[in-house]
């Protein structure tokens, strides 16, 4: 019997080496004629042991890592393929307590399939929610979608079924699906991981969101900075149109849907929905002003869904088990599941997902175990780089978009970036203002000079130049920016300065001693 | 003479060659990206003296093609070295020590972000988050990711490049 031997693509691994190990694999295999075939899967997400290798035994999945290419030899020697005992060995896969904890749902297949196998994907429980929509009318799987309560995880959590629904009650012949792949907050990697992980999971969303609204075209915005995303998703559109998945009859039904992956050049605004619709029009990013909503006039002035990666791929899960199955996990309004990826200074980095409700210090001490340094954790900053920095003290938050807001915070695209006690909290606020100034589209005031001035202000405080003065202009300008810019950039740039003026003022204070000693 | 006669050639190769890569992509919506990125791929950066053609095919004005060139991080208007090497400045590679790594390479490299060797060998440029967070911190080479960069395989890096 052919024993199959999984070597992750996903761009972690092979950030680490994986496309080395699997060269190097399929050497030893051929070298001693072994019965074994290679499969490059999408990655499990526990990226502190990857490259991970994992061998498919009678007893499941056994894992190894992190394997270098000169372990190689020797895991052929201990049995690899038998799962034999290694100095690398993990044990069955599913039995690792970072993935055993977890609620995989969006994530059910990623890491566990050939990311580009059409009957790997149907064997896993793929296109039964597709399946089970077609058999609905388009106003019933809006219903199902709003029911289960799933939120935009791209970061402002709206109501999905919501926005499906504003398109779907729009008359016209022309709609679309947009898929917001701009994944360009730093702690993030969840839309990557999936794309490159388990690409149809997002076809399957899109499709039933277009059944839903009506829309027969949907494109999917993806960084160029993803160059395996964009890859895979490319390779998976093609099987799925191949296979009559997609094209002009949807799984032999009266619906037509496709789709086409659309790269983005490197700017970060693109991914406020409007900017990014402008973008793909072909223009320069530059966000507009609401009213009109996308849902009205969105692409190319059609009703247009648009919604983030992590959204779509959770829409099959929930019209294969139902609306209530899906809203029975989490807390609040803030149902379902949420993949938290946790990254930065951290032991234990990677993709958690779970069920929302965990606080944030569970989540950075127990299952991140803790800084990767060693150190004291001093920080951490939850929702990219327009997310708020928490102290310690707030480790007691639960992972709830309403709990988070509470605390000035906000969940966002769920990345957690976990800092040390080397970090300067004046430089972080600093870096806010100074990303947003070079991000900034330039089209509304206070995000387009607010972020320079906030630089400004920053480095006079550094200076210690009236530290008190400039406290009070900075704070007055987020005031300014958060109210007065036109979409989140500007508006939530304030997050993380006044989070780390707030909770850290010690480090906006220079000690004058210090600098007359220097 | 000669010199001149070749340097007529390469423009008029330049401009063939751009207006396929604008036939092939003129009839999507919203051509205009991929065809700058089609361009880019195709000569490794936008010559300036395509954008006319571009506009004229698209039926815009050249301002505002020049406008969406000069909009995104990308677009190149001129050549990058033989290697590319693009370092992550954002939060997450920060917290695992990426500032001091990037001043490294700015030492090491000898040449600023964004600017090329004058040997032509190197392009050292910043980007914001490559999605490899949580094994920062990262850069890309080449296209190729790297996570965990450390100060050993950075100095590899600039010896490689070099060669």
């Amino acid at each position: 019997m052919t024993t199959t031997v999984y070597i992750p693509r996903d761009s972690g691994a092979l950030a680490l080496g994986a496309d080395r190990i699997a060269k190097a694999i399929e050497k030893e295999i051929a070298a001693r004629g072994l019965d074994a075939r290679i499969v490059r899967n999408g990655s499990r997400g526990l990226y502190w042991l990857e490259p991970m290798v994992e061998v498919e035994t009678l007893n499941g999945r056994m894992a190894y890592g992190p394997v270098k290419p000169a372990d190689v030899a020797s895991l052929l020697d201990a049995g690899l393929l038998e799962g034999g005992t290694h100095r690398l060995s993990l044990g069955p896969t599913e039995e690792i307590p970072f993935f055993a904890r977890q609620t995989r749902l969006t994530f059910a297949r990623c890491g566990i399939i050939d990311p580009v196998s059409l009957d790997d994907y149907r064997a896993h429980g793929g296109l039964k929610g597709l399946e089970n929509a077609l058999k609905l009318q388009p106003a019933q799987i809006v219903a199902q979608v709003t029911e289960s309560g799933l939120r935009g995880r791209g970061g402002a959590g709206f109501p999905t079924g919501i926005k499906w629904k504003t398109v779907l009650d729009t008359d016209n012949p022309r709609k679309y699906i947009v898929c917001n792949a701009d994944e360009g907050d730093s702690g993030t990697f969840a839309d990557r991981m999936i794309m490159e992980g388990d690409p149809f999971v997002l076809i399957e969303g899109m499709i039933i969101a277009g059944i839903a609204t009506g829309a027969t075209k949907g494109y999917i915005y993806l960084r160029s900075e993803y160059p395996h995303a964009i890859a895979t998703m490319n390779e998976a559109i093609a099987v799925a149109r191949k296979a009559g998945v997609i094209g002009e009859s949807v799984l032999d039904s009266a619906y037509a849907f496709d789709l086409e992956v659309r790269v983005g050049a490197g700017a970060y605004v693109c991914g406020e929905e409007t900017a990014l619709l402008e973008s793909l029009e072909g223009r320069r990013g530059i966000v507009r002003a609401k009213p009109p909503l996308p849902a009205h006039k969105g692409l190319f002035g059609k009703p247009t869904v648009i919604n983030n990666v992590i959204s779509l791929a959770s829409v099959p899960i929930i019209m294969d088990q139902g609306a209530a199955f899906y809203r029975d996990f989490g807390m609040g309004r803030s149902r379902g599941t949420i993949p938290i990826q946790i990254a930065g200074n951290v032991r234990h980095g990677g993709l958690f997902e779970t069920a929302f409700g965990l606080t944030l210090g569970e989540l950075v001490d127990e299952i991140g175990g803790g800084t990767a340094t060693g150190r004291p954790v001093k920080a951490v900053q939850v929702g990219g780089p327009l997310g708020a920095y928490f102290p310690r003290e707030l480790f007691d938050t639960p992972f709830d978009y309403e709990a988070f807001a509470a605390k000035d915070g906000l969940i966002g695209h769920a990345g957690i970036v976990v800092f040390d006690d080397s970090v300067d909290m004046l430089k972080q606020a600093r870096f806010a203002m100074e990303f947003c100034a070079v991000e900034s589209c330039g089209k509304c005031t206070p995000c387009r000079i607010g972020s320079t001035r906030g630089v400004e202000l920053a480095d006079r405080i550094a200076a210690n130049i009236e530290p008190e003065k400039q406290i009070a202009v900075l704070t007055d300008l987020c005031n300014t920016m958060k109210f007065g810019s036109l979409c989140a950039l500007g508006g939530f740039t304030p997050y993380p300065v006044m989070s780390a003026l707030t909770h850290f003022p010690e480090d906006f204070r220079p000690v004058p001693v210090r600098e007359a000693a220097e | 003479m000669e010199m001149q006669t070749a340097g007529t050639n390469k423009r008029a190769d330049i401009a063939a060659r751009a207006i396929e890569i604008i036939d092939q992509n003129k009839s999507a919506e919203g051509p205009l990206l991929p065809i700058l990125h089609g361009l880019q791929e195709e000569f490794g950066y936008v010559p300036p003296e395509t954008l006319p053609l571009v506009a004229n095919a698209l039926n815009l004005s050249r301002a505002e093609v020049h406008g969406v060139f000069t909009f995104y991080h990308d677009y190149r208007s001129h050549p990058a070295g033989r290697h590319v090497l693009r370092i992550c400045r954002a939060e997450a590679c920060q917290s695992m020590g990426g500032d001091a790594l990037a001043e490294r390479a700015v030492e090491l490299l000898g040449i600023d972000w964004s600017e090329t060797s004058a040997d032509g060998a190197v392009t050292l440029e910043p980007v914001y988050c490559l999605g490899l967070c949580a094994c920062a911190p990262a850069a890309m080479l080449d296209g190729e990711m790297i996570g965990r960069l450390d100060d050993e395989q950075l100095q590899e890096i600039a010896t490689e490049v070099r060669l």
